[in-house]
């Protein structure tokens, strides 16, 4: 890529690409995905124009839409939790360089997991909801980890391709809900269960309006209470531990994973298991968080694929995912009622694509040289 | 419920599989894995049937579709060659583009109204050969003609040609192609591209002719995916590839018929009288595609089939090569 010189004008100066010897400075990737997602919202609005929409007009609608009150701030964090738990659940898989494409699919199946206390019944409507909600977090990630040991295991032992099966497990995962719902626990016929019980609703933040004002009318819930404990766990596993360090180093170089001695099989097998356990999480928190009946439409809006994009945006460090999953929720809620509506999900991708072109840069320094300097 | 119109419909359902698998396997043949498919097949099925629509025709719309897919395409092959970016991100961030696009462009076009389709043809001669005639070769539409040729036309290629030596070089030993003078990067380009081209006219295919119209998302459901899947299943060989298409084809309509029917096999039809049990067929073609894929590992694995070496590694001149 050396040679690749590009003149420009008027001034005779060139432009160099060479490869870094050094680490860039600690400021340079954040700086860099900043300017990912500068241009990733300029060539996003260069297609709402196309598409005879007004860019500006539409962010100005997402800022607001998002950030623009107490009230709107706890929607956004709403939409965030899920996809915090989904990003958190492909990060921990990335990392080892295991491509689980089924957060998506987990996260159905952590739904329907949870559910199933409920709907079962396994637990009766009167139970606590201080047992419920233990219940049901367990329940999701069984279900989800359930979800992600098939992959794993068909990886591990047969050598297939994870990110085919985890990708037709997420269509499988749609339609065994979608049977359980219409055949089993269909509520008059529609394909919806019916509301569960108060407590296996999880607490919100307007329960306790009553002795905190501010708190009135917030949608925030306890989810994001176990999103953000789930990252603090899974950065301290990832970087303080010593399976977090094989984690690492299976993903980094396999074949000196091999030579040290660490079992690939079964950490293969494990992780995607750990990934759909933290996939399952979330969509039992959002289950029994928003939804509060088990129905498909509003579970599968593609959380476990935006946790794809969050994961690399936050460069699968699972506290910078935080931070990430809240920007996402803002593009989610506000852009549900932007035109035209398949906006966010373009702009998610585009984003990926600016934040994966600009690794290069990481890379490959770019030098402006006087042209006569060079011969 | 009749067979053979099950497999003649298969046959044309199959045709869709065969264009996005056999673009993908030329696009991995020359090193490049592209997770793009479903995001190439939307946007082609998106613009086929956007400008028959507009301009009312579908041949132009065939060709637009394989444009648009192919320039998408390189979208891929500038971050993963040109950029050296991981080919599995870069091909994920394809497909929610992809994807992404179709939507916004797509907006509204549900709601329009009928379109002139691509020719179907009987040939003549053909057409009377008992079982087989009247599966591949009556009422079928011009496309699925176009598919017949393709397969032996890439295998010719890849296996008796120069240019398609060529091929297989830069996908196993780049760097042995590179010091040949065989310029891997803009071949690797060029396959992507062409691999686009084909998903745009599998998704142009759905679109204009096998299941005619646009249903955002659900258009293509997932085929992409699977033809990623058959490409593994067919260990990168154009008439494997076929035979999957063909079958995955075949698969997909048998599950849609099944459901007609008061009586199946002389017995009372469970899927008629169980209207619940449609869910359990929806998983079907997913289901078969893992099985597939475990059927296809385990066999290379015994015939130490593998992957082109160079599949998924970025080539980088003067690293060392594998």
């Amino acid at each position: 890529m050396a040679e690749a010189v590009a003149k420009s004008r008027p001034m005779d100066l060139r432009i160099r690409l060479e490869p870094r010897l050094d680490e860039p400075p600690r400021w340079f990737p954040v700086v860099l995905s900043i300017a990912a997602i500068v241009v990733a919202l300029i060539i996003g609005g260069i297609v709402i124009r196309a598409a005879g929409g007004d860019p500006l007009r539409s962010y100005a609608h997402i800022a607001k839409a998002s950030f623009g009150s107490l009230g709107v701030l706890s929607d956004t964090i709403v939409k965030a939790t899920p996809i915090l738990l989904a990003a958190l659940a492909c990060s921990v898989a990335f990392r080892m360089r295991l491509w689980n494409i089924g957060a998506e699919g987990q996260f159905i199946m952590g739904a329907f997991g949870a559910s199933a206390i409920v709907l079962g019944p396994v637990l009766p409507a009167e139970t606590s909801r201080w047992i419920f909600i233990p219940v049901m977090a367990l329940a999701g990630m069984a279900a989800g980890a359930a979800w992600g040991f098939i992959p794993g295991y068909l990886k591990a032992k047969l050598n297939v391709n994870e990110i085919i099966s985890s990708l037709m497990l997420n269509y499988i995962a749609v339609a065994w809900v979608n049977f359980w719902i219409f055949a089993v626990w269909t509520e008059g016929g529609f394909q919806m269960s019916h509301t569960f019980p108060k407590a296996a609703w999880l607490p919100r933040l307007s329960d306790y309006a009553k002795s905190f004002p501010l708190f009135a009318g917030l949608t925030t819930h306890l989810g994001l209470l176990l999103g953000i404990i789930a990252a603090i766990i899974l950065w301290i596993v990832i970087y303080r531990s010593r399976w977090g360090y094989e984690i690492r180093l299976i993903g980094d170089n396999p074949s000196a994973a091999r030579y040290a001695g660490i079992n690939i099989v079964r950490n293969t097998v494990l992780v995607m298991m750990v990934s759909g356990a933290l996939a399952g999480l979330g969509g039992m928190s959002e289950v029994t968080g928003v939804v509060h009946r088990l129905q498909t439409s509003p579970i599968n809006a593609g959380y476990g694929f935006t946790g794809i994009i969050v994961a690399w945006l936050a460069k699968l460090n699972p506290l910078v995912t935080i931070i990430v999953s809240i920007l996402f929720g803002a593009l989610i809620l506000a852009g549900r009622e932007i035109q035209p509506s398949g906006v966010p999900k373009m702009i998610q991708g585009i984003i990926l694509v600016c934040l994966i072109a600009s690794d290069f840069f990481l890379r490959y320094r770019v030098r402006v040289i006087r042209a006569a300097s060079e011969d | 419920m009749n067979f053979i119109d099950i497999l003649q419909a298969g046959v044309a359902s199959g045709t869709v599989l065969l264009f996005a698998t056999v673009g993908e396997l030329l696009a991995e043949r020359s090193g490049v894995l592209n997770l793009g498919v479903e995001g190439m097949m939307l946007i082609g099925a998106m613009s086929a049937y956007s400008i028959g629509v507009r301009l009312d025709d579908p041949w132009l719309g065939v060709l637009v579709a394989m444009i648009v897919a192919g320039l998408l395409s390189q979208i891929h092959a500038f971050i993963s060659i040109g950029l050296q970016a991981d080919q599995v991100v870069s091909g994920l961030a394809l497909t929610f583009v992809g994807t992404g696009v179709s939507l916004v462009l797509g907006e509204g076009l549900s709601k329009s109204g009928a379109v002139s389709l691509l020719p179907s043809w009987s040939v003549p001669g053909l057409s009377a050969i008992p079982f087989l005639g009247p599966i591949f070769f009556t009422n079928q539409s011009v496309l699925v003609y176009v598919g017949y040729l393709l397969i032996p036309l890439t295998w010719y290629f890849i296996n008796r040609t120069r240019p398609g030596l060529h091929l297989r070089a830069v996908g196993e030993f780049p760097a042995a192609a590179d010091a040949l003078g065989i310029n891997v990067f803009s071949m690797r380009y060029a396959y992507v591209f062409v691999g686009g081209m084909l998903a745009g006219l599998a998704g142009a295919t759905i679109s204009l002719a096998v299941s005619p119209g646009w249903f955002s998302e659900l258009t293509t459901g997932g085929q992409g995916w699977i033809a990623v899947g058959l490409v593994i299943f067919a260990q990168w060989n154009p008439w494997r590839a076929a035979a999957g298409s063909y079958a995955f084809g075949a698969l997909r309509r048998l599950i849609l018929d099944i459901q007609g029917p008061t009586m199946l096999l002389g017995l009372r039809n469970p899927f008629y009288y169980e209207p619940r049990l449609g869910f359990f067929l929806q998983m079907i073609p997913y289901a078969f595609t893992i099985i597939v894929l475990v059927i296809g590992s385990r066999e290379s694995m015994r015939k130490r089939i593998g992957a082109p070496a160079a599949l998924g590694e970025p080539y980088i001149r003067g690293e060392r090569g594998k």
